[in-house]
């Protein structure tokens, strides 16, 4: 397989680039800890920057082909940009039975929220996850990390207003 | 703190942190497991670690997983053993004052036994907990994962010490077949004898890998050990390595468990502090360290030889099962993998010997498993059971029955892999060959109860579907094979389907489960099969009648408005996304106002019957198309 680069002589020339060193310079060379990098730099950005990946690349000496079919390949990566909060739903067979795929339909008719996408105005993506590990507390929505238990429609609906609320009063101060 | 440098300044060290901690003449813990935190008990925590800041007589401990995951947010007091369940911030103080006060309880945070009324005090009163056989589980709610001295004081890391000092590689590999250990992931392969053919496998270099990639979706055991127990888990490992000459060790952990992540890790560092990991463990001449990989979201990835390739920075993989692992795995190098609850069975193994381990559970199973019972019924949360246990005891008397009085109708073991079982399977003994004759397997301990609110149908779907996400792609059988199995599914929900669908599933599911790669592929139609077998009549409901008598699938459940309990409040109208609610003047309630539905408009989300305080909306299968109709 050829290699992209020469991990060991590479500079970070641009500031995405020092960033990500800072993140993965501990890997160089390795390529054994590809998926780790890219982690890493998903869990900074939301997403899987080209610039970032392209770095990754000649940084752990990985062909840039195959760190695309990994970020293809696990359902973390995301190739796209994603909302401003992440919304995960749990879809693992707990909460499954418990209804919590409906819950998806609310989010989307009245928020505009698409299953497996992003608002318009970008201020939400909503994912699925495979179980969390809460099953007696289905449904469960994950928002920006924080675990909700015993999700309804109702209680959905509020989660969102509240934070698109909160973003209008920051766009309007940030306007002000 | 300085590391041990020889097995006798460990033992001193043990007997230093076990004295720390009956220093302490109480102990009050606070689950911090995943349901518990999800109801909030982080912010219970806070208040109590604030409260009990340089108390000399409250020893407070965040623990890991205490199973009873329904009541959460839970906290118990121990010597004395009292429980509290649902507790909010604001019942701390109340607890800590009438717990120093000797002998008082906080009544009304008690838990009620639902048939009797009585409030039960003590965790062992309670049938969830006395029911249960706690192995693995034993030190959750008893020690903080993050203190190495606590596990300690409670007799951690003597099996290291006792196979380092007066066990023989060999002698240690011996009595791993003799307590015939079998894998706690799910195939249920022994042990013992894993890693006496890695041991015996040519080669300079040996890996020993922890599989936490817990890819079962709806179950959390390996979960709860990690974030409960971790130094089990690395003790296990550490003389699995002693034992098989291990060079190098490694766990796989999914990033979806980001506490587990934190608390493991930190645990590694903790046993790396004390010389417990690294070079020349505790004096002696044993090397070795673990280094953690997180999973990426991909259930195949739990499968061993994915698993490997994903260690390895790729993309998960399997390969075909004619070279061994345990001689060409990892770096083709000879590999010994086992799951999280197989490794912190061995320290207990190695203390008590494999004698008594076979003196628990069944002649084949030997031991306990670890479950984590969800779904609808009444108990939620994380058991631990002798194998053999019947389904019956684990549902009814420590799963306490059917959610809201309900009806049983199957249990689901083995996650995706595994089968639904009805109620005539109730009485059969859970150990590995039980489930398996039963067509269901007992997979890594996910058990899903299902009322009759539950459509199987949907269910079987719901898991092909999954898998097919989750597939590959390698081979063909399981890529293409999956998907007709999805449409036909897809088509009898959707009430479109033939009855000669149903043979033709068995068909294919029999082929696919034949000629399938990986287990992945192999063990994925048992969902459908078993279902089919055990449910034939509510596929032909789906089919002949239109009726999906679970009232799940959609395209054969409408919603109805019952004019005699409508009051007309319109709060379903404002929780209704597609506005199908109209209010109209009824024909009861005094001619009141009463709502009613738009079935042409009407999503089926369900929305509206949540929140309905009435109990007036009615789902009805097959569907009805108008009020007329009605
Ligand atoms: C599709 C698939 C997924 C699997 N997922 C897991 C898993 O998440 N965790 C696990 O421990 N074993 C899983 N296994 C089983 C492993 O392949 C392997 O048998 C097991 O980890 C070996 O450890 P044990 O002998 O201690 O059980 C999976 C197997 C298959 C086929
Ligand atoms: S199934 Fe949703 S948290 Fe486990």
């Amino acid at each position: 397989m050829e290699v992209t680069g020469h991990p060991e002589m590479t500079e970070p020339a641009s500031e995405i680039e020092r960033e990500v060193e800072e993140l993965i310079g501990k890997w160089a060379g390795n390529p054994s800890k590809t998926i780790m990098a890219m982690l890493a730099v998903q869990e900074k950005y939301n997403w899987l920057p080209q610039k970032a990946l392209e770095y990754i690349s000649i940084r752990l000496g990985v062909p840039k082909g195959q760190i695309y079919h990994i970020a293809t390949f696990y359902k973390v990566f995301s190739l796209l940009p994603r909302g401003k909060h992440i919304l995960q739903l749990c879809t693992g067979t707990g909460c499954h039975i418990l209804g919590s795929a409906l819950l998806a339909k609310t989010l989307d008719k009245r928020h505009g929220i698409p299953w497996n996408g992003t608002s318009d105005d970008g201020l939400f993506t909503l994912e699925s996850v495979n179980c969390i590990g809460a099953c007696s507390m289905g449904p469960v929505l994950v928002v920006d990390g924080e675990y909700h238990a015993n999700v309804t429609h109702d209680r959905a609906d509020a989660i969102v207003k509240r934070l698109r609320k909160r973003a209008n009063k920051e766009e309007n101060n940030g306007e002000a | 703190m300085e590391k041990l440098r020889s097995i006798e300044q460990f033992k001193l060290f043990q007997d230093k942190c076990r004295r720390e901690f009956e220093e302490y003449p109480l102990v009050i813990s606070v689950c911090q497991g995943a349901s518990c935190r999800a109801a909030g008990s982080e912010e219970v925590a806070n208040v109590f670690e604030k409260l009990t800041t340089g108390s000399s007589d409250i020893r407070f401990i965040k623990s890991g997983c205490q199973g009873f995951c329904e009541y959460g947010p839970l906290s118990v007091v121990r010597p004395s053993n009292i429980f509290y369940q649902m507790v909010k911030p604001g019942d701390a103080a109340e607890i800590m004052r009438t717990t120093k006060d000797d002998g008082e309880v906080v009544d009304r945070l008690l838990y009620t036994h639902p048939a009797t009324g009585e409030k039960l005090g003590r965790e062992h009163e309670i049938e969830f907990y006395s029911k249960q056989q706690r192995i693995v589980l034993a030190l959750n709610g008893y020690i903080d994962p993050l203190r190495i001295d606590d596990y300690l004081a409670h007799g951690g890391y003597s099996a290291l010490a006792k196979a380092l000092q007066v066990m023989e590689p060999g002698h240690i590999i011996e009595e791993m077949i003799e307590a015939n250990l079998r894998g706690r992931g799910g195939a249920g392969y022994p042990a013992g004898w894993k890693w006496k053919s890695c041991k015996e496998a040519p080669g300079d270099r040996r890996h020993i890998i922890c599989n936490a990639d817990e890819g079962d979706p709806g179950a959390f055991m390996d979960q709860a050990v990690l974030e409960g127990n971790p130094h089990s888990v690395i003790e296990g490992m550490l003389i699995g390595a002693y034992a098989i000459g291990g060079t190098s060790g490694y766990i796989y952990i999914r990033h979806e468990y980001p506490q587990a992540i934190e608390t493991f890790s930190a645990a590694l560092d903790k046993a790396r502090e004390l010389g417990l990991l690294g070079d020349n463990i505790l004096g002696t001449d044993f090397s070795f360290d673990i280094d953690m990989t997180f999973g990426a979201g991909s259930f195949v990835c739990g499968e061993s030889s994915a698993l490997m390739r994903s260690l390895d920075g790729q993309v998960g993989e399997p390969r075909d099962k004619f070279t061994h692992a345990t001689e060409k795995g990892f770096h083709d190098e000879p590999t010994t993998l086992n799951n999280v609850e197989t490794w912190a069975n061995v320290p207990h193994i190695i203390n008590k010997g494999a004698k008594w381990f076979r003196s628990i559970g069944t002649k084949d199973s030997p031991g306990t498993k670890v479950f984590s019972l969800v779904g609808k019924v009444n108990n939620t949360g994380l058991i631990e059971v002798p194998m053999g246990t019947s389904l019956r005891e684990i549902v009814y008397d420590i799963g306490g029955g059917i959610k809201n009085d309900g009806k049983f109708k199957a249990v689901q073991t083995g996650g995706p892999s595994g089968g639904m079982l009805p109620e005539s399977k109730l009485d059969l003994p859970v150990d590995f060959d039980a489930l398996t004759d039963a067509g269901s397997m007992m997979g890594s301990g996910g058990m899903i109860v299902m009322d009759e609110h539950t459509c199987v149908v949907d269910v079987a779907k719901y898991f092909i579907d999954f898998l097919i996400e989750e597939s590959c792609g390698k081979c063909l059988p399981c890529r293409e094979g999956l998907r007709q199995m999805s449409k036909i599914l897809h088509r009898i929900c959707d009430g479109e389907g033939t009855l000669k669908d149903i043979d033709d599933l068995e068909a294919l599911g029999q082929t696919v489960a034949a000629t399938a790669l990986c287990g992945l592929g192999k063990s994925a139609p048992n969902p459908v099969l078993s279902s089919i077998n055990y449910f034939r009549e509510e596929y032909i409901a789906h089919i002949v009648e239109h009726k999906c008598p679970g009232g799940v699938c959609m395209s054969l459940i409408s919603y109805h408005i019952v004019p005699d309990l409508c009051n007309g409040c319109g709060e379903c109208d404002e929780a209704c996304a597609s506005s199908a609610i109209r209010t109209v003047r009824g024909q009861k309630r005094k001619e009141g106002l009463l709502c009613e539905i738009d079935q042409a408009l009407c999503d089926k989300c369900g929305a509206c019957m949540q929140i309905c305080k009435e109990n007036a909306i009615e789902k009805r299968s097959p569907a009805v198309a108008s009020r007329g109709a009605a």
